[in-house]
């Protein structure tokens, strides 16, 4: 029997040290009424050879996405990750643990999570991280929660619509049976708008979310923003691609007081939108507020180094129906793929890689500008990805690139409005030049 | 040569270990991004190099107690073996290599995966109707919540706001309620049978009940007897009945809950599908309703076209709650859970429910020899014991931090909340007998210091990384980064 080890042997001398007649016995609880005699509808087990058959067949099944040219990103990314990266975080000793609660046995997991908090916060210019969230999306709905908590007075979350669609949509799910209004401050020209943000905040209104670079690629006025965010007396909290944060000022130095995101792009995979990792961060003043476990740094009984989890009073399995939130497990073993990669890039890796990925995009679109009938859709710097006015609309471009072995761009028409128009596309240093070059090429006959 | 100091007192400038194509000559960030937008500062990242990096989380690794360490009894977290081909099959890039957005001929593979576990789920659980959305077991109860007041709303009875919660539950349930925007009622349990009070039960249903939140078999690892008389009660009430799955390892294939008047249910790949816990996740918290309960699911949903073109993934279901987080579930997470099943088969599910229950017996036989053992009866996957009668001072802490110096994992302590000193205990079926016998002698072992030498008990663990930390020093002088 697959990963069983006892025998009927064992079986049967078990049972006589229980005093039972059969293992069925042991179920007697449960009534005879409801005990499933049938046979399931799943296939008989399969050997290991027949599984590896069946595992090659449905991944050859799909097309990955570095075997032909790809534009997309929209919150997921291809970032080259070092082999260093799937040989420590695969070993056995981080994937086979669970949650640190006894620290003598898990000051490996719980020292790494350490690291990785000190590791947000260098990138983000903020206090405290908890030890990783979810994912992008609901970091930031959890943020839009903490806001909620800390100013329990205001009841309305402002949101710009140049964040992730998802993201909001998770906001929306979150906070739909709530008595809190969600604003929505749309975007113009694929920015966020200053006047709109002071327009639309008041002393009802408990936090402002916005994304930079937004879902369109384009790098927000963050300081602007949150400065007119904190006039009004609410929290600003920010969605933020941490690659970008290799070259951008970081948002708690522009006066951001909640920075969270995907950290996907830190190390791993695509994964198909999951698992990646959602981080958090905030001033120290809100450490009872945050949501998540938080690992500190203590000592033991003879005065040596310890980590622990603590301030384990805001959690669920201590606070119950009052916890800041009802998370518990997180996505730890994704969360040390990333502190394992930015150990493994270091100051100068890191930042060569921000400015690599930033030069290789700029370069395609200027490429891609220059072609008759298409050009940048938005009129805001830019680190990665960018938007692009193509003369027909975008769907047909992806049809018409899909057609020629080119994965385009995502279609923002798909979420917005009168922008059938626009194609979203990503640029990393993994991307060829040739990529760009057959893109550019496969543009050229559309205009 | 372990030196055990976090990686940025390793910081040695000039060290590199990535190096990118032209990286020497790559331009200003100003030249392409307006200098008022641009860092002051590098991210003072350390710089090491690859052998010290390689040893650096090497090293942390064995400061881990972890499955394939040792035995890890984890009451409630089902800590069964995590099959090695498991690992190897999700990192094949022809899944890891997939963007959310990529067109859907190109990951009919994949599609197919969720489409087929889904199926399996349904089976095992008797629920027809699965999502794959959640990212954990909290976030699946988070999302069922939603699931039934969406379902309440579309019976316009917005008075059905209270959940009765069983005092043995998990803290995630009552948490989940109030982000849900439920109030919760407590159920006490039996002293007697550890059981829910079904008197209990019945004086707090009501016109506002939305739903009951069972644990089943409980946190005491005792299934539910009256679970039918249970449901029924609930659902005479006009209320949902929702099953918290973290112990469904106990009754694959032995019953299903939506048989047994289950309306929704989250299952924990984490646990019972072996999928690893990674350290505290990722998980994957997928949920199976009634047919009732089907229009309100998550988005996005996995489809199958009849036209010969496949699976695709829908969002055109317009009474669905809407998204609880970003693109379609933790995709990997599932490929491992599938082959899990796969590699079980139909009878190799019910084989998981049997073993673990005869192996929890087993170590409740011989435990409750030495261990108190609060509801010594016939047990599903795990049970309780406590150190009462070992010496009055002896605690449950103890005995989990002493099994720590004798190279075991120790059980879930404190926990449930209605038995003090709890050590609650669950083997899993992957164990072999050969080491529950050695964790009872250990724990026999443990007993008799406990007698004869509780100093040893009280100072330990002593030979393990690090004795007990000053837990209130950390919340009192919070050090919760790194610092010069």
């Amino acid at each position: 029997m697959p990963y069983i080890q006892n025998t009927d042997h064992d079986r049967a001398r078990m049972l006589e040290v229980i005093g039972a007649g059969s293992v069925d016995e042991l179920f007697a609880d449960i009534p005879e009424s409801i005990r499933w005699r049938g046979e399931l509808a799943i296939p008989e087990s399969h050997s290991e050879m027949e599984l590896q058959n069946r595992v090659y067949e449905l991944a050859f099944k799909n097309v990955t996405a570095s075997c032909r040219p790809s534009f997309l990103g929209a919150g997921v990314y291809h970032h080259f990750i070092p082999t260093i990266v799937d040989h420590l975080a695969a070993r056995s000793e981080f994937v086979t643990a669970y949650t640190p609660y006894q620290p003598e046995a898990s000051q490996g997991s719980l020292q790494a999570f350490f690291e990785y908090q000190t590791m947000i916060c260098m990138l983000t210019g903020l206090d405290i991280s908890n030890a990783s969230m979810y994912d992008g999306a609901t970091a930031l709905t959890e943020a839009a929660l903490m806001a909620l908590d800390l100013k329990n007075k205001r009841r309305k979350i402002a949101v710009s619509t140049a964040v992730h669609p998802d993201y909001r949509a998770v906001l929306a799910t979150y906070l739909k049976h709530t008595d809190v209004d969600i604003v929505e401050i749309s975007h113009v020209g694929g920015v966020t708008p200053v006047e709109a943000v002071q327009a639309a905040l008041d002393d009802e209104t408990a936090a402002f979310l916005f994304q930079s670079p937004n879902f369109f690629g384009a790098i927000e006025d963050v300081s602007a923003l949150a400065a007119a965010t904190a006039d009004t007396g609410a929290l600003s909290a920010l969605s933020v691609d941490p690659i970008s944060l290799s070259i951008l000022e970081a948002p708690g130095n522009q006066g951001v007081d909640i920075v969270t995101g995907e950290g996907q792009a830190l190390g791993s995979p695509m994964n198909f939108g999951g698992p990646g990792f959602g981080f958090m961060a905030t001033r120290a003043a809100y450490i009872r507020r945050l949501p998540g476990r938080i690992v500190g740094q203590t000592v033991d009984g003879e005065g040596r180094k310890a980590y622990v989890l603590t301030f384990q009073t805001r959690e669920q399995h201590i606070r119950r129906a009052r916890a800041t939130s009802n998370i518990c497990t997180n996505h730890a073993l994704v969360a040390l793929r990333g502190v394992i990669y930015l150990a493994a890039l270091g100051r100068t890796g890191f930042k060569k890689l921000g400015l690599l990925t930033a030069s290789k995009a700029h370069a395609a679109a200027q490429r891609l500008a220059e072609l008759p009938g298409f050009e940048l859709a938005i009129n805001a710097p830019f680190f990665k990805e960018f938007t692009l006015r193509c003369p027909v609309p975008a769907t047909q471009v992806n049809e018409v690139l899909y057609a020629k072995g080119i994965v385009g761009g995502f279609e923002a028409g798909r979420c917005y409005a009168k922008m059938d128009h626009h194609l979203i596309l990503a640029v990393t240093e993994t991307t060829p030049d040739d990529d760009v070059t057959r893109l550019v090429e496969a543009l050229k006959g559309i205009a | 040569m372990y030196d055990p100091r976090p990686i940025f007192d390793k910081d040695h400038p000039g060290r590199r270990i990535v190096r990118f194509p032209g990286e020497n000559a790559l331009p200003d960030g100003d030249e392409l991004i307006p200098k008022n937008y641009l860092r002051k500062e590098d991210v003072p990242l350390p710089e090491v190099g690859e052998l010290d990096l390689v040893r650096h989380y090497t090293h942390l690794s064995k400061r881990n107690k972890s499955i394939n360490d040792t035995f890890y009894p984890l009451g409630s977290c089902t800590m069964k073996y995590n099959p090695v081909i498991n690992e190897a099959a999700a990192a094949l890039s022809g899944f890891t290599d997939l963007h959310p957005y990529q067109p859907r001929d190109s990951v009919q593979g994949l599609l197919e995966i969720f489409h087929l576990t889904a199926h399996y789920l349904a089976e095992i659980s008797g629920l027809p109707h699965v999502s794959l959305h959640p990212a954990a077991g909290a976030h699946g109860e988070l999302t069922a919540l939603l699931v039934i007041r969406k379902y309440f709303d579309s019976l316009d009875l917005p008075e059905r706001r209270t959940v009765l919660i069983p005092d043995s539950a998990h803290g995630t349930n009552p948490a989940s309620c109030t982000f849900s925007g439920f109030k919760t009622k407590e159920i006490k349990s039996s002293k007697e049978t550890g059981l829910v009070d079904v008197e209990s039960l019945k004086a707090k249903v009501g016109p506002d009940t939305a739903a009951i939140m069972i644990t089943n078999p409980n946190t005491l690892g005792l299934f539910e007897r009256q679970i039918v008389e249970i449901c029924d009660i609930v659902h005479d009430a006009g209320g949902q009945v929702y099953m918290d799955g973290a112990n469904l390892n106990a009754l694959m294939g032995m019953t299903r809950p939506g048989d047994f008047g289950i309306d929704v249910m989250h299952f924990n790949l984490h646990k019972t599908f072996s999928t690893p816990h990674g350290g505290g996740g990722p998980g994957s918290g997928p949920i199976g309703v009634a047919e009732h309960l089907e229009p309100f699911l998550p988005v996005p949903r996995v489809v199958l076209d009849g036209d010969g073109k496949g699976y695709r993934l829908s969002e055109d279901f317009p009474h669905s709650i809407g998204r609880t987080r970003s693109f379609f579930g933790n995709a990997l997470i599932v490929v491992r859970a599938y082959l899990y099943m796969l590699s079980l088969g139909r009878e190799g599910i019910r084989r998981v429910a049997e073993n673990a229950v005869l192996n929890a017996n087993y170590l409740r036989a011989k435990l409750c020899e030495t261990y108190h053992v609060p509801f010594n009866r016939a047990c599903m996957h795990e049970f309780v014991a406590t150190p009462k009668g070992l010496g009055k001072d002896v605690k449950a802490l103890d005995v989990a931090k002493r099994l720590i110096d004798l190279g075991m994992h120790p059980p879930t302590i404190y926990f449930p909340l209605i038995v003090p000193e709890a050590l609650m205990i669950e083997p899993t079926e992957t164990e072999s007998v050969d080491t529950l016998d050695r964790f009872v002698d250990t724990m026999r072992q443990i007993a008799s210091e406990a007698r004869e030498a509780p100093e040893t008990l009280k100072h330990a663990p002593h030979n393990a990384p690090i004795g007990r930390p000053d837990e209130v020093r950390a919340v009192r002088q919070p050090i919760l980064r790194w610092d010069h």
